[in-house]
């Protein structure tokens, strides 16, 4: 097999697989916060917060992401105007089309893997046996005190190894960024493909290797950890 | 509180330290990340343009060919083309694109329209089979060599650019048609005449296509390239205005710019030749003769300009002068 367009400077294959590793980098931080804020409404108090998260979860999740990627370039930025980055007048164009697509893609990437990681702590949340909330109530501790100190450490604690998987789909789904065109892995394996023809099993052994390398110690590191600090009961 | 207390201090005592070692590990991963990829990037920019490409490359011991013993052989006896054996039994699985108005386009009734179509319906009454024993059968861009390779298409007319690259799998019939690279722009644009007037413009073009990246190659200092899935996406794009110019081949681009009149008119400065090519399995020498005397038949006849005139020139396409086939 003929591996020779990996030393070809015209293919850098290092700065793809960086692209995919900042995209998941951000994606998972940005997906975090709001899957945690999605997962408190859905057992706060109030009935509006529940009824919005349910539905947002239920809708959002089950919307492909290939959709939601070209919405968000299609719709949110070519339609309606919403410019995440700035366009400085009399400069290549360049770089804000890399930002922007960039910060897209990380958009749409947060607002479907939130979906996932809000149902991943919901779950941890109903772990935490309702007796300990109760007595929480009982010593005059209010909803969010009950929440950030008695239920979301232990509810954290026992989802971190289905928050692993989460992770590593995201890593594998930030593939379909190459949609609206972030130069990440999955598009320099196309530009490959198409100029390397004949070299069509390297190309997808190389990429299908790098995304390995990328995920298998996700797994293993979260793993271990969640085995470390599970609660026992 | 009896039952995470417990826990929580044996948390806090077993992590700290297994951490650290987690985090300097994680560390030099990101940092070895950073370098390689600061590394790499300095050297691509460096030495992008003395490479070419038509990077043809040296070795060529294609990982397919080695599974289908009759591609190997460059002397196939003419009883031995699996085309002309195909249309002897009177049936023929065509590759066709099923997405480009004017060229390959499939209908909502399910009939197939454009000058490939012609084309391939021509090839085929050339060597015997008649319009009902054609099978046509999508084949996008990066699965056309596969699909001959593995024998599931007789032949494929899909606006197949004839390169280097791609004659080490496959053989080709024609040229058929020579199409240019070409801009497409909003109709009162007036300060894009060529691509030497995109500086600081936006072009978009299909991901990884060949368009694209000669662009990315000549003009790339200038121009911001926008990548998408589909040209129908770019073609929405510049409607809204957040990219500036479509790349591709110009007569293709007719056939977007004739599906919303008035909208879009097309540069007209070709800067490259396209020679499209009917692609057949490597080493079918006999098969690709036939194809060349259609070809060659469906020139002189007249067929040629009056199929192209049927389909590509609603669109306002100046018919050009046929190719010579070699």
């Amino acid at each position: 097999m003929n591996f020779d367009f990996l030393s070809n400077p015209k293919y850098d294959i290092w700065g793809a697989f960086w692209v995919t590793v900042q995209l998941t980098f951000w994606a998972a931080i940005g997906s975090l916060i709001l899957g945690t804020v999605l997962a408190a409404m859905r057992v706060a108090p109030i009935a509006l917060m529940r009824t919005f998260s349910t539905g947002y979860v239920n809708i959002v999740r089950n919307i492909p992401l290939t959709l939601i990627i070209i919405m968000m370039s299609q719709v949110l930025y070519s339609q309606l105007g919403v410019k995440l980055a700035t366009r400085e007048a009399g400069v290549n164009p360049q770089a804000f089309l890399d930002t922007q697509n960039f910060r897209l893609a990380v958009l749409g990437l947060v607002l479907y893997t939130s979906t996932f990681v809000s149902e991943a702590i919901r779950s941890g949340i109903n772990t935490v046996p309702p007796g300990q909330a109760e007595a929480a109530r009982a010593i005059g501790l209010k909803f969010t005190q009950v929440l950030t100190i008695i239920v979301m450490p232990q509810a954290f604690r026992a989802v971190i190894a289905p928050l692993a998987s989460v992770l590593i789909a995201l890593t594998k789904n930030t593939t379909v960024a190459s949609a609206i065109g972030v130069a990440e892995a999955a598009l320099l394996m196309g530009e490959l493909m198409e100029n390397e023809s004949d070299k069509f099993t390297a190309v997808f052994l190389v990429t299908a290797l790098g995304f390995v390398v990328l995920t298998l110690p996700i797994g293993l590191i979260l793993g271990w950890v969640a085995r470390r600090a599970a609660v026992s009961r | 509180m009896r039952t995470s207390s417990p826990s929580g201090s044996r948390l806090r005592a077993h992590l700290p330290s297994r951490f650290r070692i987690v985090l300097i590990a994680a560390g030099a991963v990101a940092v070895a990340l950073v370098a390689g990829a600061c590394g790499s990037s300095s050297t691509g920019a460096a030495s992008t343009s003395s490479s070419t490409s038509a990077a043809a490359p040296a070795v060529s011991s294609p990982a397919g060919s080695s599974s289908a013993p009759s591609a190997s052989g460059s002397a196939v006896p003419a009883g031995a083309s699996k085309v002309l054996a195909n249309a002897k039994a009177g049936k023929l699985i065509v590759g066709i694109k099923v997405d480009q108005p004017g060229l390959g386009l499939k209908n909502p009734d399910g009939s197939f329209t454009g000058f490939d179509v012609e084309v391939a319906k021509y090839v085929a009454k050339h060597l015997g089979v008649p319009e009902s024993g054609i099978e046509f059968k999508e084949s996008k861009s990066a699965e056309r060599e596969g699909l001959i390779e593995r024998g599931e298409v007789a032949y494929i007319v899909a606006t197949y650019s004839i390169t280097d690259t791609r004659k080490q799998k496959v053989n080709f019939g024609g040229p058929y048609f020579v199409a240019h690279q070409d801009l497409l722009v909003k109709a009162d644009n007036t300060d894009i005449t060529g691509p030497e007037t995109m500086a600081g413009k936006i072009l978009c073009s299909v991901t990884g296509s060949t368009p694209a990246q000669k662009v990315k190659e000549k003009y790339a200092k200038d121009v911001a390239l926008q990548e998408f899935g589909t040209y129908s996406e770019c073609v929405e794009a510049l409607k809204t205005g957040t990219v500036d110019a479509v790349t591709t081949d110009d007569v293709i681009l007719a056939g977007f710019a004739a599906q919303s009149p008035g909208d879009f008119k097309l540069v007209g400065k070709g800067f490259s030749d396209e020679n499209y090519g009917i692609g057949l399995k490597k080493g079918d020498t006999a098969g690709t003769a036939s194809v060349n005397d259609a070809i060659k038949k469906m020139i002189a006849d007249g067929s040629w300009k009056k199929a192209l005139e049927a389909t590509v020139g609603p669109s306002g396409y100046t018919i050009p002068t046929p190719p010579t086939i070699s």
